[in-house]
C-alpha cells in the first residue's frame, strides 16, 4: 500500500518536479531556509550599523547608506524574515500535527512561496542598485511621498510590502481551511495542539491586519505614481491617516510574529518536561484574547503625535491589558516547568532563554504603554532595545529552539547538541549584552535612526560595548547556521520520535514520506502519541491511487466526506511571475496592472484546467478501525 | 558650553520631573516582577523532581498570578494617567512666553513674536528661555515630520505638517540643555540638534533686546567685513539667508542677523568658532553630507573676508 501511496503523492524527479513541488513539507522548508537567508542579510546590515555607531563621528558608513541600511534591516526582518519564517514553520508543522497529508490548497502554498521570493529579490535588487528604500520600514509620509523621496526607492518598498502581504494572506487562508477541515478524525477543536491554535489565531490576524497595510502602501504608491493626494495635507490629505493605517497593521504584526513563538514553546515543553502543558484552556483563551486585543493597541506608537488625551488613556489601558494573557501563558509554562524531570537539550535551553530575555521586553513594553514614559523614550535607543527583546527574545529564541526541535523531522538527521549548546550560550549572552545597554543610551537621550553622534555626548562607551557584543551574538547565530549545514550532510540519523514527544508529527518517519501518514490516524486525546498504542485507531477506505483525503467537521472533527487535493503544478510559479511583472511594472507606469490582468487570465486558465478524466469516487466508504 | 546629550532622568523642569517620577515607579515594579519570574523559573528548573503534578492546585496559583498581574496593571494605569494629566500644569498660566518653533530639514527656526512686525525676533537652533517662566511652544512643520525633544525639560511632541500643535515647557534652573529631533526626517536627521538656553529673566530680556536690533550698518563694519558683506550679497549666500537691515531677505536657510551670537553651527553640530565657520561656509557637505547648504568655492582671502563679516553679526 505504501508503494501505491508513494507513487500517487511523490512529485517526480528533476528540475521540473522541483519547480512544480506542492508538498507542504518541501514548501515549508523552502520558506524557512529562504527566511533564514534574509535573516543573515538583515544581520549583516545590523552589524554594519553597529560598526558605524561604535565610535562618535565615525565615517565608516555615510548618512545615505546608513539610512538605507536601517530601512532595509527593518523591512527585511519584519517582512522577509519574521513573518515568512512563521509561515514556513506553520506550513511544515500544521498538516503533520493535524494528521493530514497536505495543506488544503497545495498550489496556493507554492504560489505563496514564490510571491514572497519575488518580493525579497525586489528589495535586494533595489538595494544593490542604490535604489533601496531609505525612509524607514514604517515609511512615514510626507518623507516617503513624492516630494521628499523622489526616485524609485520608496516604490521598491511599497511594492515589496504588497508582495509579502499577498504571500502572508495566501498562507493564512490555507492554514485556516486546513486547520478547520483537514484534522484527523477525533481531533476535536479542544484536542488541537497549542501550536496549531497559535497558527489559527495568527492566520485570522493576518486576514484582518494585512489589508490595512496593502491599502496604505497602495495609496502611497498612487500618490507617488499618479499624483493622488491621500497623504498631501495641502490638498486635504492627512499624514496621520498613514500612521493609523500603518500601525493598525504593524502592531498586530508584532503578535503575528510573536504568537507562533509562544506556540512553539507550548509544543517544545512537553517533550522535555515529560508532562503536558498545564492549563490548556488558559493558554488557548490567552492566545485568542491576544489576537483580539492586538487590534486595539496601535495608537501607542503615536503618543508623541499629540492625539486627544482621552484616546491616549484608552490605548494605555488596552496596551496594559494585553500583558495579562501573555502573563498567564508564562505562568502556565512556569507551572509546567516547576520541578519537572527535565531533559536539558538545546530546544529546552532556547525556551529557558526565552523567559529571561522576553520578560525584559514585556516589562519595557508595559513602560512604553504609559503615555508619560513613552514621551521620553519614544523613538530612542530604549525602544530599539525593547523591540529586540520582544522579537528576538519572544520569537527568535523559541524559533531557534524549534529549529533544533524539528530539524530531525524535516531532514531525518539530528543537529549536533554540543554546537547547539555553544550557540545557545553565545546567543543568550551576546544578545543581552548587545541590547541591554541600549536602554541606558535611550534614557541618556540617544535617538533611533541616527548615523552619527557628537564626541561629547558620552554615548561612545556603551555603543562600543554593544558593537563588540553584537559580534558575539552574530557568532552564536553563525554556529547554528554551520550546525544546520554540517548536520544535514553528516548528522546522526533521527528516528521517528527522537524526543519522545506527544504530537502527531512524530508518528511519521523522519523525514516524512510524500504522503505523510501511511494511514490517517484517529485521535482520542490531546497527547495522541502518549496514549496506549492499543487505543489508537486509523482511517480506512481512502483511495491510494489518487490524492484523496478525509474532510472532517469543524468542531468535533467527525469524518464528513472525502476530497481530492491538487497535485504538482508549474502554474503557481507562472502566476507568481505574472504577479511580479504586474507590481514591478506598476512602479513605473499604471499600465502594469492591466498588463498583469491580461497575462493573469491565461495563467489562471492553465492553473484550473481540468486534467485527465474525472474518476468516480470508489465505492468503499471511509471508516475507522483500531491500528 | 555645548552639551551633546541630555538625560531624561536629570529633570530641569516640572514636566520632565513628573515623567522621571513615573519612570521610577514603573522601573521599580518591573524590577520586582522580573526578579519574581526569574526566581520562579530557576527554583523550578534547578530542582528537578518527578513528583506527581496536582494540576488544579497549580492552576489556582496561575490564577493568583493573573489576578496579581491585573491589579498591578491597574495601579500602573492610575500612575500613568495621573502623570499624563499633570503634564500641562501651566495651562491657563499668566505671563507665558510664546515661541513659534518651525522644524526644517535639518534645523530649527525660532520666532519670538514682538508687538510690531519689526520687533519679531527670528533665530535658529538656540531657544533662549527665561528661568521659571512657562513657555508656550507653537510647533509647526513645513516639510516632513520632526519631533521636538529636550530630555531634561519634557518628552517629545511631533511637528506634523498640517497638524500645528502646542506644548509647554519650563526650565526651573539656569543651564544649557540639549535638544534633538526625534522623528526620522531624512538624510541628516542625526544632526538636527538644538540648544535650550535657560537664563534669568533680566539676561533673557537683554538677549531679546539685542536680537531685535538689525545687523550693524555698513559704516560700522571694518574694511574686511565690508568686503565680506559684498561677497555675501553678490554671491549665493543671499539666495537663502536673511540679514535684517540689509538687502539679504531670503528665508530658505537660517536667519543670520545675529549668527555670531549663537554658540553652535549646523543645528548644534559644531561649536561656533572661526575655523568651523570657515569650514562650514566653504564645504558644508563635509560636515553634514546631504544638507541643503551648498559648498561656496572662494579664495582664501575671500573666505577670510566673508567669515569676518559673519563674525561681525553679533
Amino acid at each position: 500500500m505504501n508503494e501505491a501511496l508513494a507513487a500517487t503523492w511523490s512529485p517526480g524527479r528533476g528540475l521540473s518536479a522541483w519547480l512544480r513541488e506542492v508538498r507542504h513539507t518541501e514548501i515549508g522548508k523552502r520558506f524557512v531556509v529562504t527566511a533564514f537567508l534574509f535573516f543573515a542579510a538583515g544581520g549583516i546590515e545590523a552589524l554594519l550599523m553597529r560598526l558605524q555607531l561604535s565610535r562618535p563621528a565615525s565615517g565608516t558608513v555615510g548618512p545615505d547608506l546608513y539610512n538605507r541600511l536601517f530601512t532595509t534591516h527593518g523591512s527585511t526582518m519584519m517582512f522577509l524574515f519574521a513573518v515568512p519564517v512563521m509561515q514556513g514553520v506553520g506550513t511544515f508543522t500544521v498538516p503533520l500535527m493535524l494528521g493530514a497529508r497536505n495543506l488544503a490548497f497545495p498550489r496556493l502554498s507554492a504560489y505563496s512561496y514564490y510571491v514572497y521570493v519575488v518580493g525579497g529579490l525586489l528589495l535586494y535588487a533595489g538595494f544593490s542598485l542604490r535604489a533601496g528604500p531609505d525612509a524607514g520600514w514604517f515609511a512615514y509620509t510626507p518623507l516617503s511621498g513624492p516630494a521628499f523621496s523622489p526616485g524609485k526607492r520608496m516604490d521598491v518598498w511599497a511594492q515589496m510590502i504588497t508582495f509579502t502581504e499577498l504571500s502572508a494572506l495566501a498562507t493564512a487562508v490555507n492554514l485556516i481551511v486546513t486547520i478547520f477541515k483537514l484534522r484527523a478524525p477525533g481531533m476535536s477543536i479542544t484536542r488541537m495542539p497549542l501550536l496549531v491554535w497559535a497558527f489559527l489565531v495568527v492566520a485570522f490576524m493576518i486576514v484582518f491586519a494585512m489589508p490595512a497595510v496593502v491599502v496604505a502602501s497602495s495609496c502611497l504608491a498612487l500618490d507617488r505614481l499618479v499624483g493622488t493626494h491621500f497623504f498631501n495635507h495641502a490638498e486635504g490629505g492627512d499624514h496621520l491617516l498613514w500612521q493609523h493605517m500603518f500601525w493598525f497593521f504593524a502592531h498586530p504584526e508584532v503578535y503575528i510574529i510573536f504568537l507562533p513563538g509562544l506556540g512553539m514553546i507550548s509544543a517544545i515543553l512537553p517533550a522535555f518536561t515529560r508532562r503536558r502543558v498545564l492549563g490548556y484552556d488558559v493558554v488557548v483563551l490567552a492566545t485568542v484574547t491576544t489576537g483580539f486585543v492586538a487590534f486595539g493597541v496601535w495608537v501607542h506608537h503615536m503618543f508623541a503625535a499629540g492625539l486627544p488625551q482621552l484616546g491616549d488613556s484608552y490605548f494605555t489601558a488596552s496596551s496594559l491589558i494585553i500583558t495579562i494573557p501573555t502573563g498567564l501563558q508564562i505562568f502556565c509554562w512556569l507551572a509546567t516547568l516547576w520541578r519537572a524531570p527535565l531533559r536539558f537539550a538545546t530546544p529546552l535551553l532556547f525556551v529557558l532563554g526565552f523567559f529571561v530575555t522576553f520578560v525584559v521586553g514585556g516589562l519595557t513594553g508595559v513602560m512604553l504603554a504609559a503615555v508619560p514614559l513613552d514621551l521620553q523614550v519614544h523613538d530612542t535607543m530604549f525602544v530599539v532595545a525593547h523591540l529586540h527583546y520582544v522579537l528576538i527574545g519572544g520569537a527568535v529564541f523559541p524559533l531557534l529552539g524549534g529549529v533544533y526541535y524539528w530539524f530531525p523531522k524535516a531532514t531525518g538527521r539530528m543537529l549536533n547538541e554540543r554546537a547547539g549548546k555553544v550557540s545557545f550560550w553565545l546567543t543568550l549572552i551576546g544578545f543581552n549584552a548587545t541590547f541591554f545597554p541600549l536602554h541606558m543610551l535611550g534614557l541618556h537621550g540617544m535617538p533611533r535612526r541616527v548615523y552619527t553622534y557628537l564626541p561629547g555626548s558620552g554615548w561612545h562607551h556603551l555603543n562600543l560595548f554593544s558593537t563588540v557584543c553584537a559580534g558575539v551574538l552574530g557568532l552564536g547565530i553563525l554556529i547554528t547556521f554551520v550546525n544546520v549545514v554540517a548536520s544535514r550532510a553528516r548528522g546522526r540519523r533521527a528516528e521517528a520520535n527522537p524526543w519522545e514527544a506527544d504530537s502527531l508529527e512524530w508518528a511519521v518517519p523522519s523525514p516524512p514520506p510524500p504522503y505523510n501518514f501511511a494511514e490517517i490516524p484517529t485521535v482520542g486525546s490531546r497527547a495522541p502519541l502518549w496514549e496506549e498504542p492499543s487505543s489508537r485507531g486509523v482511517v480506512t477506505g481512502l483511495a491510494t491511487d489518487q490524492r484523496e483525503v478525509v474532510v472532517t467537521t469543524l468542531l468535533d472533527a467527525a469524518p464528513d466526506h472525502r476530497t481530492i487535493l491538487a497535485g504538482p503544478s508549474i502554474w503557481p510559479l507562472f502566476a507568481a511571475a505574472v504577479t511580479g511583472v504586474g507590481f514591478i511594472v506598476s512602479m513605473f507606469t499604471p499600465w502594469g496592472l492591466p498588463m498583469a490582468v491580461a497575462l493573469g487570465v491565461p495563467v489562471m486558465v492553465g492553473w484550473f484546467w481540468p486534467k485527465g478524466k474525472p474518476t468516480p469516487l470508489h465505492a468503499e466508504q471511509p471508516g475507522t478501525k483500531a491500528a | 558650553m555645548m552639551p551633546a546629550s541630555g538625560y531624561a532622568l536629570a529633570p530641569a523642569g516640572p514636566q520632565a520631573a513628573r515623567l522621571a517620577h513615573v519612570f521610577w515607579v514603573f522601573f521599580a515594579v518591573a524590577l520586582v516582577v522580573y526578579l519574581v519570574v526569574v526566581a520562579l523559573l530557576l527554583l523550578g528548573v534547578l530542582r528537578p523532581g518527578a513528583a506527581a503534578v496536582d494540576e488544579p492546585a497549580r492552576l489556582r496559583l496561575v490564577a493568583v498570578g493573573g489576578v496579581l498581574t491585573a491589579f498591578t496593571l491597574i495601579g500602573l494605569l492610575v500612575v500613568s494617567v495621573r502623570g499624563g494629566h499633570e503634564l500641562n500644569p501651566m495651562r491657563g498660566a499668566k505671563d507665558v512666553l510664546t515661541v513659534q518653533v518651525i522644524g526644517r530639514q535639518w534645523w530649527w527656526e525660532l520666532h519670538y513674536p514682538g508687538t510690531a512686525p519689526d520687533q519679531e525676533v527670528v533665530t535658529a537652533n538656540e531657544l533662549h528661555v527665561p528661568v521659571g517662566r512657562p513657555v508656550l511652544l507653537q510647533l509647526v512643520s513645513r516639510d516632513v515630520i520632526h519631533s521636538f525633544w529636550v530630555p531634561e525639560l519634557h518628552g517629545k511632541r511631533d511637528l506634523i505638517p498640517g497638524h500645528d500643535s502646542t506644548t509647554y515647557i519650563q526650565a526651573d534652573r539656569p543651564g544649557v540643555f540639549r535638544g534633538q529631533c526625534a522623528e526620522f526626517c531624512g538624510t541628516q536627521h542625526a544632526q538636527m540638534g538644538f540648544l535650550v538656553i535657560a537664563e534669568p529673566e533680566d539676561s533673557f530680556q537683554r538677549w531679546l533686546a539685542v536680537q531685535r536690533r538689525p545687523a550693524p550698518p555698513q559704516q560700522e563694519l571694518g574694511a574686511q567685513a565690508r568686503r565680506g558683506q559684498q561677497l555675501f550679497q553678490r554671491g549665493t549666500c543671499v539666495m537663502c539667508h536673511r540679514v535684517a537691515g540689509t538687502q539679504a531677505g531670503a528665508t530658505m536657510g537660517p536667519d543670520l542677523t545675529h549668527v555670531a551670537s549663537r554658540t553652535t553651527l549646523a543645528a548644534g553640530s559644531l561649536p561656533n568658532v572661526r575655523e568651523h565657520l570657515r569650514r562650514w561656509v566653504a564645504d558644508a557637505q563635509s560636515v553634514k553630507p546631504g544638507s541643503h547648504m551648498p559648498p561656496t568655492p572662494l579664495s582664501a582671502t575671500d573666505q577670510d573676508d566673508l567669515v569676518t563679516y559673519l563674525e561681525a553679526l553679533r
